[in-house]
């Protein structure tokens, strides 16, 4: 018997909304929603732990199922916790391990980045991986960047940086780390138009792909660190980029880590929500019209979260946007989810509302805030995909004419 | 009219009219069993389904101890798909007096129960839900039996041998030859009339045993005692918490399939109430309050339904509280008592000692019908339990299943789940989401285990026993018998009724919280959308 705290499946009025909302269960029948992997198994769990489902691993995470509850039922957490606590795992799993350490694998890439690049989509690369790593063979993967962008920031950012007062940290996470500087740059030249100098810290990946891959301990000391480091940073304000892994720093690593983030949780704000209470404060800065037709999807964990809103708030405040927000739908990629051959067609399977809203609605270009929705979302359809902050930082620009 | 030739008929469904059932059929006698309402519906059903030890009547009562500890061995052997071995602790809270700590190991010690004297620390490792604050534990050989699960198998091994099962059916009259019994005549629930003719006849009816010797004049008078307990949602304990005290209201929590049982009052009620189940809001508090005591998750969890039983005690003149009744065994031949050949009463016991009633009765009625044969049920397993191989194995072979269903089923139906899992379509069906149980085992159940109705279903699968109580899978399994039953479409839409109200009974008393919202939202399912009380109405003016 285990000592029972996280009881909230006994709220649980089966009403079966969750499953109604399970991206995942309308896309297979092999997952048999979350009412049934969750609170409804849990009391199975409870009994006898043998009675776990290896349907279990099906389960992207994406939350959407915790939207979706009237009880207030942490169904997502209640899965994810099963999945590692009862599902018995092999110990040696390569493609996991690499997979969920992106920090690792990013900062030795970026150091041939040419060469890696290469070499990763090389067929006969992609064959081998499909085949020992169980990697899907169709799947395209983000392109690594030269160097890091913490190390750009040093040689050429930090000395623009002194001369504001007011100081805002920025946790960049992996992707603008390894794969995207210019979104990075684009950021700090928004924070720059707010009056906003940016700092770095010393940072670990946020433990997203971590949880979603086991190592909870390794996820743990990650967030150890993490905290520790933003706590220090005084009265600053600490943005971040990357939806996912703002709701890691706010909401996971105090309910599902069971770590105490209040060193920092009040000064951490995912951008959008940022930048929205800066514009309705009255410090807008000079925008010119961008004149583009943009689609905007809405990741998961964002509106998890309920940040959804201040982005579309952001957004509309940019002159000249034509924007079209889509339905509510998962993209399925998930983070690594849609990385690993056993789950490839699920997560393609997901997406094809996405993909056909996209194509119907016609735009110039994507808008989302979640790294791996862009991926997704670029390789399933021949659209580019923006972040909010660069589309700002595009009406702030004076040259540009709108193509990145 | 029909007419059944038979050597003993056995009036009575529950543990011990099943196990009397099975230990004639086993001794080569034909038998016939008659219930008026379904197996286990009575004071079986009714109980928290613990295995006793016989530590709790170790203090006072020696013999029933040394009794329940010799029948919890031998259960274990024969029926181990409906036990669960979870162990059982006695903890002292600190308002209780420490001194019947050591009463109890002594007495335990006498009565040859393996008891335990076990570190606070020790007992919190094994039950990390237990109230930290205990002062002392010990650890005896308890667990949980399901006594659904005990007489349906019971029942099924009896007609497998060759005896009639007859649920549903009242016996109206007992026919005599001058001082002997000759048969009974009763009436099926489609008011056929059948008579049964047997030179012997066991009334094994519990607490209605009462009117059962009426029907052949004579007095048996029955000393009706009746017992609550609270269902909770989840299991909030794994080992059976006993709490270390004379025996009193509210001192146990059984940990029981997927739910864990708070047990129990005793009241003292006039027999004319027998088959009125309420449950007094006092009772109620007196369950939460010192569960709550003995583990304090209690008071976080939803209650799922209340329920209660009548104890069939017989009552001894000059007795003045039901706790104080002697619960052995009572055992009478009604021609010694009454000078009425044929006619045997066994009442009193436990369901934990069933087995040992059953052998006693049919050493009896071997004796008056000159059959000379030994009881074998001690050591013959039951069905389901005929060979002990793990869950997990189980599990294994039918890996296209999800292991959830599979071990659930095998839970249930112990070895027998090999008649059930196929790989056929309807065992992928869920119908009930809460319990997981499938189409499959409806089926089986249906067609193998004399299931009238849903509430006879839910007795032999659990479907609407768990949080949502029907919400979800009473109407499924409504439609199931029109399609296995061979119900008419309208008499599945009144079996849903019925039991939907059967439901109801066992909500009403504990309507709070969680359980109040599922209840609104059943009400709305089966109210707002389908109409069900339009049955109902029907129903009053046919009647």
């Amino acid at each position: 018997m285990i000592k029972l705290e996280n009881i909230s499946f006994d709220h649980c009025i089966k009403c079966t909304v969750c499953t109604i909302y399970c991206p995942v269960a309308q896309a297979t029948h092999l997952f048999p929603g979350p009412k049934q992997s969750g609170p409804d198994a849990e009391r199975l769990r409870i009994k006898n732990p043998e009675l776990v489902d290896a349907s279990l691993k099906y389960c992207t995470n994406c939350k959407r199922c915790e939207i979706a509850c009237p009880s207030d039922v942490k169904i997502a957490e209640i899965i994810q916790n099963a999945k590692w606590k009862y599902v018995k795992v092999h110990w040696f799993r390569p493609r996991d391990f690499f997979m969920s350490r992106t920090d690792l694998v990013g900062g030795l890439a970026t150091i041939f980045s040419g060469l890696t690049n290469f070499i990763i989509n090389l067929k006969i690369m992609k064959v081998l991986m499909h085949l020992f790593l169980k990697i899907p063979y169709r799947r395209t993967f983000p392109a690594y960047q030269r160097g890091t962008f913490t190390r750009l920031y040093k040689k050429k950012i930090m000395k623009s940086q002194k001369g504001y007062d007011k100081r805002a940290v920025f946790y960049h996470g992996c992707f603008v780390n390894y794969n995207n500087h210019s979104l990075g740059e684009d950021l700090i030249k928004v924070m720059n138009a707010l009056g906003y100098g940016v700092d770095l810290v010393k940072e670990k990946c946020c433990g997203v792909p971590l949880i979603a891959n086991g190592y909870i301990e390794k996820a743990k000391k990650n967030a150890q660190y993490n905290i520790g480091s933003l706590g220090k940073t005084g009265d600053a304000v600490i943005v971040s980029t990357s939806s996912s892994c703002s709701f890691a720093l706010m909401h996971e690593y105090p309910s599902f880590l069971e770590l105490d983030n209040s060193s920092y949780i009040d000064r951490l704000d995912y951008i959008t929500k940022f930048i929205y209470d800066e514009f309705t404060a009255g410090n807008i800065p000079q925008m010119k019209p961008v004149g583009i037709r943009a689609a905007y999807h809405s990741p998961c964990h964002l509106e998890r979260m309920g940040g959804v809103i201040y982005t579309l708030g952001v957004l509309k405040m940019i002159p000249g946007l034509d924007l079209v927000v889509m339905n509510s739908e998962c993209c399925g990629i998930a983070g690594t989810y849609g990385f690993k051959s056993e789950n490839y067609e699920i997560s393609q399977g997901v997406g094809q509302n996405l993909f056909r809203l996209i194509e119907k609605a016609e735009p110039e270009f994507v808008v989302t805030d979640c790294e791996t929705c862009t991926m997704q979302i670029e390789m399933n359809t021949k659209y580019k995909v923006l972040h909010p902050v660069t589309l700002i930082a595009m009406a702030l620009e004076e040259k540009n004419e709108g193509k990145r | 009219m029909n007419r059944i030739e038979t050597d003993v008929i056995i009036i009575g469904g529950g543990a011990t009219g099943a196990g009397t059932a099975r230990d004639l059929s086993m001794r080569g006698l034909r038998c016939v069993l008659i219930e008026k309402n379904d197996i286990a519906s009575g004071t079986t059903g009714r109980n928290h389904g613990l295995l006793h030890s016989g530590a709790r009547y170790a203090v006072k009562d020696h013999e029933s101890a040394h009794e329940c500890m010799r029948e919890n061995k031998t259960l274990r052997k024969i029926a181990w798909h409906c036990i669960e071995d979870t162990g059982g602790l006695f903890v002292t809270l600190p308002e209780d007096d420490p001194g019947y700590h050591r009463l109890l190991l002594e007495g335990c010690r006498y009565a040859g129960i393996p008891a335990k004297e076990i570190s606070i620390r020790k007992a919190l490792q094994l039950e990390p839900n237990l109230n930290p604050g205990i002062l002392s534990a010990m650890t005896v050989p308890d667990g949980t039996i399901d006594p659904f699960r005990l007489t349906s198998s019971n029942m099924l091994d009896a007609k497998e041998r060759g005896a009639i099962i007859l649920t549903h059916t009242r016996v109206s009259s007992i026919l005599k030859e001058g001082s002997k019994v000759s048969g009974v005549s009763c009436i099926t629930k489609n008011g056929d009339v059948i008579e049964v003719m047997a030179p012997v006849i066991i009334n094994a009816a519990g607490v209605w045993g009462q009117e059962v010797c009426a029907m052949a004049d004579i007095k048996l008078p029955m000393f009706p005692s009746k017992g609550s307990m609270l269902i909770i949602d989840y299991r909030i304990n794994g080992v059976v918490v006993n709490r270390c005290r004379p025996p009193a209201d509210g001192d146990i929590i059984v940990p029981g399939d997927t739910v864990s049982l708070i047990g129990t009052t005793s009241k003292e009620i006039p027999y004319d109430k027998i088959d009125d189940y309420t449950i007094d809001d006092d009772e109620i508090d007196i369950l939460l309050s010192d569960g709550e005591k003995l583990i304090p998750n209690v008071k976080n969890t939803r209650a799922l339904r209340a329920y209660c039983g009548v104890r069939p005690l017989v009552a001894v003149s000059g007795e003045a509280e039901g706790r104080n009744i002697s619960r052995g065994i009572v055992l009478i031949d009604h021609k010694e008592r009454d000078g009425l050949d044929g006619l045997i009463t066994i009442s009193g016991g436990k369901l934990m000692t069933y087995r040992l009633m059953a052998e006693k009765t049919s050493d009896l009625a071997c004796k008056k019908l000159g059959v000379k044969k030994k009881c074998k049920t001690h050591k013959v397993p039951l069905p389901g339990s005929e060979s002990r191989f793990s869950s997990g194995r189980t599990v294994k072979r039918f890996s296209g299943i999800p292991d959830s269903v599979v071990g659930s089923t095998f839970y249930r139906h112990g070895q027998r789940l090999r008649n059930i899992m196929t790989g056929e379509k309807k065992n992928y069906r869920l119908i009930c989401e809460c319990e997981m149980v499938t189409e499959g085992e409806i089926e089986y159940a249906i067609k193998k285990l004399d299931v009238k109705d849903l509430v006879d279903l839910r007795r032999r699968t659990r479907i609407g026993m768990g949080p949502c109580q029907g919400e979800l899978c009473a109407y499924r399994g409504a439609g199931l018998f029109h399609e296995y039953g061979g119900t008419t479409p309208e008499g599945s839409v009144e079996l849903l009724h019925d039991f939907l109200e059967e439901r109801w009974k066992g909500i009403r008393p504990v309507l709070w919280g969680d359980g109040l919202r599922e209840s609104e939202f059943t009400y709305w399912i089966y109210q707002g959308l389908f109409g069900l009380s339009h049955v109902n109405n029907k129903k009053k003016k046919k009647g």
